[in-house]
């Protein structure tokens, strides 16, 4: 459960956001605001200068990259308060090749956060003073964190002792990046109960062998057998 | 030859256009106090540092793209490869993360041990730093003996997983295996010796005329710009700001722990030693009180869907044979969401963002560095001074760029 103070900030925040920020959740007790990407800047530094906000820290700015939707790429930007020991995620979707605010002139760290945003997703951010490249090689093409950029990238590079110096050439692999279906068509069923299914049940505590190693008593409270499910367990001991 | 009889050169009169350009200098990425793959692009007016422009990414290996494509078993040991002076920190930072999306509690014991090996952790990674720092600074002595040190800690490494630096010892659900007979014992004795190494250690430094000309006053950063720039961890308590993830969000067993956070007060970089130097006395004090309280039980969590069985159990049950084959395979399934989880790691706070769509994979995990914005911050911590001092602030920065590059 979130702390009642925090659900109270959610309303704060959106209350004196009106038209800026889209809404706030809570995702697994973490507070999360949805904001407008034109006015990240606003949202920002009142998160940062409002006296029941405070949070004077931008721990990190990423992106994830969803193709399937229209705006494809969804930046985050995860901002701490010392003093109120608070935690907060401002997200914003971004379009491809939307132009989107710089914060460097709130948050001084945001500078090669944004320079490595643009580097593995493109995305690219005005007024950054310094937004080139960060993390790939000089001249590297392609931002390779986008979903449809291959693992394996496009070209490899090699020492050419002819020409004395680094060649790139395109990526040759003997054996491709094996790819598994794990998304299984039988886990559909499961609520069927077939015989032999109540095996599935989660047993007292781990598995058999591991009990026989620790005695009972020097199981820790939390852990008690729970007797509902004790009796399948049984069974399929006799059954094996 | 006395530099005074040379004064023999001809009145030039010099003219505006012919003032001299900043010099461009190149430090690294093969220099031995840059620590690792750091290219520095230096503009140097005489010995003053106007810029000073960090090029990273000589080791970016895509560790984030390449977890996209692993299960979460599989993701696990690309955390030992970020920062690998201090493993396990961030391979908890990655358990953890997890762990809140399968909504799995962690049994006692487990989240002793991590507490233990992650406070282990933070000893080794202060010794290589402290001692590596005074080595830039001119000190040999300090690494010739704390590599000795070290290495005892290394062995509890080993002898708890196997591995001296990629470990893969904590899992999702707990840790891999219990901790072998008398290791506690033997770690318990080698906390009683250290403090005795640190005393000799600080010994060599704390007072020391030279070490001291070479860091206080050098790379001043107040608490505000501290902020500003995003640092954590000893960065952010040498310029006296009194937080700790351990203290103000306690994961695990923190909470029960007892130990205090030492801050700087003058934010330089004799501050930030001085802050790792009695952080590793407040480790060890939680380290005794692990081993001291440690509670005996499990140390994986009982949910076999997501931890695997002991293989004894393999040999005389299908099921359980079915669930190992299941999970070093398929892996386990984490339900849809997204979470962010940090640690204090020994650099800082290590944060991974994780966002699960309901697969074996991860769909994005995002790692949150500590070294990242440390490094970022080095322009401004450089300029104006001397190029020596650049190679101080540096040592003070506790980078590695296993995690910086990712």
């Amino acid at each position: 459960m979130p702390g009642e103070a925090l659900e109270d900030l959610a309303e704060f925040i959106v209350e004196n956001l009106q038209g800026v920020v889209l809404g706030s959740r809570f995702e697994r007790d973490e507070l999360v605001v949805d904001a407008k990407a034109e006015h990240i800047e606003k949202v920002l530094q009142f998160l940062r200068d409002n006296a029941e906000c405070e949070f004077k820290v931008l721990i990190d700015i990423c992106a994830s990259d969803y193709p399937d939707r229209p705006e494809r790429f969804e930046v985050v930007y995860n901002l701490l308060s010392l003093r109120q020991n608070n935690r907060i995620r401002v997200k914003i979707s971004v379009e491809e090749d939307q132009i989107i605010p710089s914060v460097v002139k709130l948050f001084s760290t945001s500078g090669w956060f944004e320079r490595e945003v643009w580097d593995m997703y493109g995305i690219p951010f005005a007024d950054n003073p310094d937004l080139r490249r960060i993390l790939t090689d000089y001249g590297f093409e392609g931002h390779p964190q986008r979903k449809d950029f291959p693992l394996t990238g496009y070209v490899e590079l090699r020492y050419d002792n002819e020409y004395k110096r680094v060649a790139y050439e395109p990526v040759e692999l003997t054996q491709d990046f094996r790819r598994f279906d794990f998304v299984s068509p039988w886990e559909a069923i499961t609520d069927v109960q077939l015989p032999g299914d109540e095996k599935g049940a989660i047993p007292p505590h781990g598995w058999t062998a591991m009990s026989g190693s620790v005695s009972e008593s020097d199981v820790p409270p939390d852990v008690e057998p729970d007797n509902d499910n004790q009796e399948p367990k049984e069974e399929s001991k006799n059954a094996s | 030859m006395p530099l005074r009889e040379k004064v023999d050169t001809p009145d030039i009169a010099i003219q505006e256009e012919t003032q001299i350009k900043p010099y461009t200098m190149n430090f690294g990425p093969q220099h031995p106090a840059a620590h690792g793959v750091l290219r520095l692009v230096l503009e140097m007016e005489g010995e003053i540092v106007e810029r000073a422009d960090p090029h990273i990414g000589l080791l970016h290996r895509g560790t984030e793209k390449l977890i996209e494509h692993k299960t979460y078993t599989q993701a696990t040991p690309y955390f030992d490869r970020l920062d690998y002076v201090a493993p396990m920190n961030q391979e908890h930072a990655f358990v953890m993360a997890t762990e809140n999306l399968l909504g799995i509690t962690v049994p006692q014991r487990a989240q002793y041990i991590r507490v233990l090996f992650c406070e282990l952790g933070r000893i080794l990674n202060h010794i290589l730093n402290i001692t590596t720092f005074a080595l830039d600074v001119g000190a040999i002595t300090p690494a010739l003996w704390g590599f000795e040190e070290r290495e005892k800690g290394m062995e509890f490494y080993e002898r708890v997983c196997g591995a001296r630096l990629h470990a893969n010892y904590f899992r999702v659900g707990g840790v891999a295996q219990d901790m072998p007979a008398g290791l506690a014992e033997d770690m318990f004795e080698w906390c009683e010796e250290l403090p005795k190494f640190l005393s000799d250690l600080e010994s060599l430094l704390t007072n020391n005329r030279i070490f001291k000309q070479r860091t206080v006053d050098i790379g001043v950063v107040t608490a505000d710009e501290a902020q500003d720039w995003g640092f954590s961890g000893p960065m952010l308590r040498g310029s006296g700001l009194a937080w700790d993830l351990r203290k103000s969000q306690p994961y695990e067993v923190y909470d029960k722990m007892d130990f205090d956070i030492p801050i700087g007060k003058t934010g330089d970089c004799y501050a930030r030693y001085l802050v790792r130097m009695a952080e590793m006395y407040e480790s060890i004090k939680i380290m005794k009180q692990a081993i001291e309280e440690m509670p005996e039980g499990y140390v994986k969590a009982n949910d076999y869907k997501v931890t695997p069985p002991p293989r004894a159990e393999m040999k005389n049950s299908m099921e359980a044979l079915i669930h190992h084959f299941k999970l070093f395979t398929e892996g386990f399934h984490v339900p849809t969401g997204e979470t962010y989880a940090a640690v204090e790691a020994p650099k800082g706070e290590f944060g991974v963002y994780l966002v699960s769509d309901g697969t074996n994979k991860p769909y994005r995990c995002r790692i949150r560095a500590p070294g990242f914005a440390h490094l970022q911050a080095l322009d401004f911590m450089s300029k104006g001074h001397q190029l020596a001092d650049t190679v101080s602030i540096i040592g003070s920065l506790d980078i590695v760029f296993g995690e910086i590059d990712r």
